[in-house]
């Protein structure tokens, strides 16, 4: 039986499809068999990060409506085995998604994989609400910043009410926060809310916190999750948050700013 | 932090004033999403009632449930007007 997680959070642009495309090969890494879902219909772009848009043939909608079977839709990462990825689809409006025809593909894919990702579109529509249905498990990708915290909260008001798992009364869906585009340096400053902030208010399980980089926007430019950079500091953040994922006990970093040289601490406002 | 910020006005601190909006809005929020669906229409009841003898808006009415181990208690708080005159319905 796999388990299903998604990676959710309400707000747009926070990072959801970069967490999607780096904890999916994360876990493939690791080992474990890993699907990665885009439920994002109409506008998808796990394709595009994962570097497999031009393979694309079918998708999640021509599987629901029996046009075409899962292993046609599902595209090979052609970086590491056991990485398999189902794109959304981009011409058909989000109520092709059903209830019913998600749940056969989940049970299907059940059958054969370890883990299947299930990344969610932004709002609290339809697509985002069926990507969390059938969820054991939930990443919840905030940015220290008061939308996306708010909407955060929100969703986990709908994991805790319009699950599956809540439905039925069953053990609720274990929920995972995961700090993304954190600038030390900032917090520091007292322009940014810090993890404790934010864990406060949520208080939720803290997986991981992802530092701000540059590499992040490289490694979409390439189409190359960042979590293969492991020179980048959310490259390694990625890592750490895939091992306690799997029950490691990795102490967080990237919480303090980086020590800068006494000339970069004088004149850092003008290269940085 | 370089040299030339020494010189710049000073930031006001504005994550602590981000975490109190937040403390705020999501504790409210919470509260709304633990009631109930039906105490909006309640309320609305409510007030229709009310409004029969004393003329009264929806916001001078609130109504909240608080649950314990095992009891709920429905609270309502009603603000009638300073001079309250009766309107005698024939």
């Amino acid at each position: 039986m796999a388990k299903i997680i998604v990676i959710t959070s309400g707000k747009g642009g926070v990072g959801k499809t970069t967490t999607s495309a780096s904890f999916a090969t994360g876990l493939a890494q690791r080992g474990y068999k890993t699907v990665v879902i885009d439920f994002d219909v109409g506008l998808r772009n796990l394709d595009l990060l994962m570097n497999c848009e031009r393979r694309v043939v079918y998708d999640f909608i021509n599987v629901i409506k029996n046009e075409a079977t899962l292993n046609q839709a599902l595209i090979k990462d052609k970086r590491i085995d056991n990485l398999y990825i189902l794109p959304a689809s981009q011409t058909r409006d989000k109520d092709a998604l059903t209830k019913e025809g998600v749940e056969k593909i989940l049970q299907e894919l059940s059958a054969t994989y370890d883990y299947i990702l299930c990344d969610s579109p932004a709002g609290i529509e339809k697509g985002a609400l069926l990507a969390l249905y059938f969820a054991d498990e939930a990443i919840i990708v905030t940015n220290p910043e008061v939308s996306s915290v708010r909407d955060s909260d929100r969703i986990l008001g709908i994991l805790q009410s319009k699950s599956k798992r809540a439905e039925l009364g069953k053990e609720p869906i274990k929920e995972h926060l995961l700090l993304t585009r954190y600038a030390p340096d900032r917090v520091e400053r007292g322009e940014m809310l810090s993890v404790e902030d934010v864990r406060d208010i949520l208080s939720i399980p803290l997986l991981g916190i992802i530092p701000e980089s540059t590499s992040v926007l490289s490694a979409s430019n390439e189409g190359c999750p960042v979590i293969w950079d492991q020179s980048s500091t959310a490259g390694l953040a990625y890592k750490d948050a895939i091992n306690r994922f799997l029950g490691e006990n990795i102490e967080h970093r990237f919480i303090l700013p980086e020590k800068k040289s006494f000339l970069r601490r004088m004149f850092g406002g003008l290269s940085a | 932090m370089s040299i030339f910020d020494y010189f710049r006005s000073k930031n006001r601190d504005t994550a602590s004033l981000a975490k109190e909006r937040l403390q705020i809005i999501v504790a409210h929020e919470r509260s709304d999403r633990t009631q109930p669906d039906y105490l909006s229409r309640m309320q609305r009841d409510i007030v229709d009632v009310i409004r029969k003898y004393v003329a009264i808006s929806t916001q001078d009415v609130s109504v909240s449930l608080d649950q314990t181990d095992n009891c709920s208690i429905l609270e309502l708080n009603i603000t009638l007007p300073d001079f309250v005159q009766a309107q005698h319905t024939a």
